[in-house]
């Protein structure tokens, strides 16, 4: 019989039953809640007279419609986003949840406080109404996303139905060249297996590359397991997550954390575990990377060109043909060409302080060029906080930076941050999809670093070039 | 939930590959607190100009598909966001069944919590389906849930595969939480044991 990988290993600590068809109930550790896709299912449980099974282990946070100017303590003008935000306000009190209100400096968006606030755990099941909940998978706790309909089951059941994915491993080896980040890695990874290439499959990262990455780094990779097209992605746990956790408002404490500790570190995949695929990429050959079309699978290193569409094949050459239409490219134009208008720093893949560090680097005695909108929305208030401590958003301000308040803002422009029809964006997001950043918007993937690069020169900009 | 047996109807094709959640109901639409309405706003960006009006080339606006029931896409269909949306928009329009080469994880789940058919068949049989849409309004298919088949305008038969218990689960309209509520003695034993096990949980 082989070993067991990470997931494997989590799974069958959470198996609560399982049916002879296959189908299983997972025992939910933490449920993050936000108000775009909670409402329906508070509804549903009042509907049929249920309520919260575990309020102890619901967190609540609005973050998607949430305005980022600093007026927005006196409410949120658009309407039916302050009945949303109302809404979760009002269910998160009745219901009895854990709660960060937008008024409180803890709020931010769900996938940021999970991690800093402690309630994402090693080996935890992690479910939220939102697909970049993979985010905490960073941490070795299995975590994903789930339609509304399911919100309202682990509401009622703290249970979840479930068939088992295959196992993926996905290995970075060596080290990562100067310029090259998480995000560089990530996108690489979705480049070379598209985005359905992990579905059906639970991504576990690892390899020196990933080993050597900060937590940030990591949630940065997990973040965008589900734009691979996987259920979930995982790191394993190690000294550099048990010293993010140690001391977190929520993590255990004393001899709590002693045995939290030992079963911790139990949470590895066995070497003879059975992987149902593997993809390995050397470290050295990535570069940095930008997206040029409508989907997180268009990614080129920064010293390419726009692709002609005939190199495609299958149904891609039209979708390639769409998308070069709607980006407003040609093939064979170099992507350090593409001039942008406006830079988005951000977002539940990196609006971590880590981030904010690298974009402070990079704009050391720099200017965001004349005429450039940058925007840079911490992912908490925390984060903003703290950024405000060491001095990173005088300076931002300083070189021509927006300075906003926390939430998800224009990564997808549910609140006023949207990007005009033909504007193009410089952006630290997950989703280059048609329409994402506002309709007729055209959004670039990169690097928090590469987005810098090209708030100083107006275009796409190979970072190390800057050195 | 509604149950789902047998449908005919008119199926519209839409060859698109990676159709995501954005385009089926793009972000305006989510902050709705309820789960109805949004069959208007169905592929919102692609059916309707900048003024509002509708796009004639869209298939959806096209005479022959405005009633259908039954869609034939592209693979990776639904992939990007975990908006329940984007299956209730499908439903209020009308259409009870996705027929793609195969599905994002989610939106796939999401179908089956909503009286929604996917059915994941291969390219060649998808192509087949595809052409026959591309017939218009007279070309009804028939989607048998019971016996697992797609049945062309011409009668061609397309057997497909489901998940045992989720064909029964829709067959019957159940409701999963009720059938969930059933094992609570289990789930109460699981928390007990759990608390032994991981406190700090």
């Amino acid at each position: 019989m082989s070993g067991k990988t990470l997931y494997d290993k989590i799974w069958d600590a959470h198996l609560v039953h399982e049916a002879e068809d296959g189908s299983s109930l997972l025992y939910i550790d933490r449920h993050l809640v936000h108000e775009v896709t909670s409402p329906q299912a508070f509804e549903g449980l009042r509907m049929s007279g249920r309520k919260v099974r575990a309020p102890e282990k619901t967190i609540a946070v609005p973050d998607h419609n949430v305005p980022t100017d600093e007026g927005r303590a006196k409410g949120i003008e658009n309407e039916e986003s302050r009945i949303q935000v109302e809404a979760l306000d009002t269910n998160a009190r009745a219901f009895g949840v854990h709660y960060y209100p937008v008024s409180d400096v803890r709020q931010g968006i769900v996938h940021i406080i999970g991690p800093e606030q402690g309630w994402t755990l090693p080996g935890m099941t992690i479910v939220c109404g939102d697909s970049h909940t993979a985010t905490h998978g960073a941490f070795g706790a299995l975590a994903h996303g789930i339609g509304t309909s399911e919100v309202e089951h682990v509401l009622a059941t703290q249970t979840l139905i479930q068939s088992k994915s295959k196992n993926m491993k996905v290995e970075i080896t060596g080290t990562l060249p100067p310029g090259v980040t998480a995000k560089d890695i990530t996108l690489t990874i979705i480049g070379r297996t598209g985005t359905a290439g992990g579905t059906g499959y639970v991504i576990e990262y690892c390899g020196e590359a990933i080993r050597a990455l900060s937590m940030e780094g990591r949630m940065t990779v997990c973040n965008m397991a589900i734009e691979g097209g996987a259920r979930a992605g995982l790191i394993a746990p190690d000294e550099t997550t048990f010293d993010y956790v140690k001391g977190r408002p929520h993590a255990p404490k004393g001899a709590q954390w002693e045995a939290a500790m030992a079963w911790w570190k139990t949470l590895y995949s066995d070497d003879d575990a059975h992987w149902d695929k593997v993809v390995t990429i050397d470290a050295s050959e990535i570069a940095p990377v930008v997206t040029w079309g409508t989907s997180p699978e268009d990614v080129l290193p920064i010293d390419a060109v726009v692709p002609d569409p005939a190199s495609f094949a299958g149904g891609k050459v039209s979708a390639a043909k769409r998308s070069l239409d709607y980006m407003g490219l040609t093939p064979g134009t170099k992507l350090s060409d593409i001039a942008i208008d406006t830079v988005f720093i951000g977002s539940c893949t990196n609006g971590r302080i880590e981030d904010l560090r690298e974009v402070a680097r990079i704009m050391e005695g720099r200017r965001v060029k004349e005429g450039i909108r940058a925007m840079i929305v911490p992912g908490s208030g925390l984060v903003r906080a703290q950024a405000e401590e060491e001095g990173i958003a005088d300076q931002l301000k300083a070189a021509g930076f927006e300075w906003r308040m926390a939430g998800c803002s224009m990564c997808l422009g549910m609140n006023p941050d949207q990007l005009k029809p033909g504007e193009r964006c410089a952006s630290t997001s997950n989703r280059n999809f048609e329409g994402r950043q506002g309709r007729g918007g055209r959004t670039h993937l990169m690097s928090p670093a590469m987005a810098a690069a090209a708030a100083i020169t107006g275009r796409l900009t190979d970072v190390r070039d800057l050195a | 939930m509604d149950k789902f047996d047998t449908l005919t109807g008119i199926a519209a094709p839409l060859p698109l590959v990676n159709v995501d959640t954005d385009m089926i109901i793009p972000k305006q639409f989510l902050k709705t607190i309820k789960r109805t309405g949004l069959g208007v706003n169905l592929f919102d960006e692609m059916r309707y100009d900048d003024d509002g009006n509708e796009n004639p080339d869209f298939v959806l606006n096209q005479p022959g598909y405005r009633e259908a029931e039954i869609l034939v896409a592209g693979e990776n269909f639904g992939c990007g966001s975990s908006r329940e949306h984007a299956p209730w928009a499908i439903k209020d329009f009308g259409i009870r069944c996705v027929i793609a080469p195969s599905f994002a994880d989610i939106f796939f789940n999401n179908c089956f919590k909503n009286g929604i058919l996917p059915i994941a068949l291969p390219q060649e049989q998808v192509d087949l389906l595809m052409k026959d849409a591309e017939k218009g309004q007279n070309a009804r298919m028939t989607v048998d849930l019971e016996a697992q088949t797609v049945t062309t305008s011409d009668g061609e038969v397309i057997r497909f595969d489901i998940d045992p218990f989720r064909k029964h689960c829709l067959l019957n309209g159940l409701d999963d939480i009720a059938l969930t509520l059933e094992k609570a003695p289990a789930i109460d034993a699981f928390e007990a044991q759990a608390a032994q096990a991981r406190p700090w949980v």
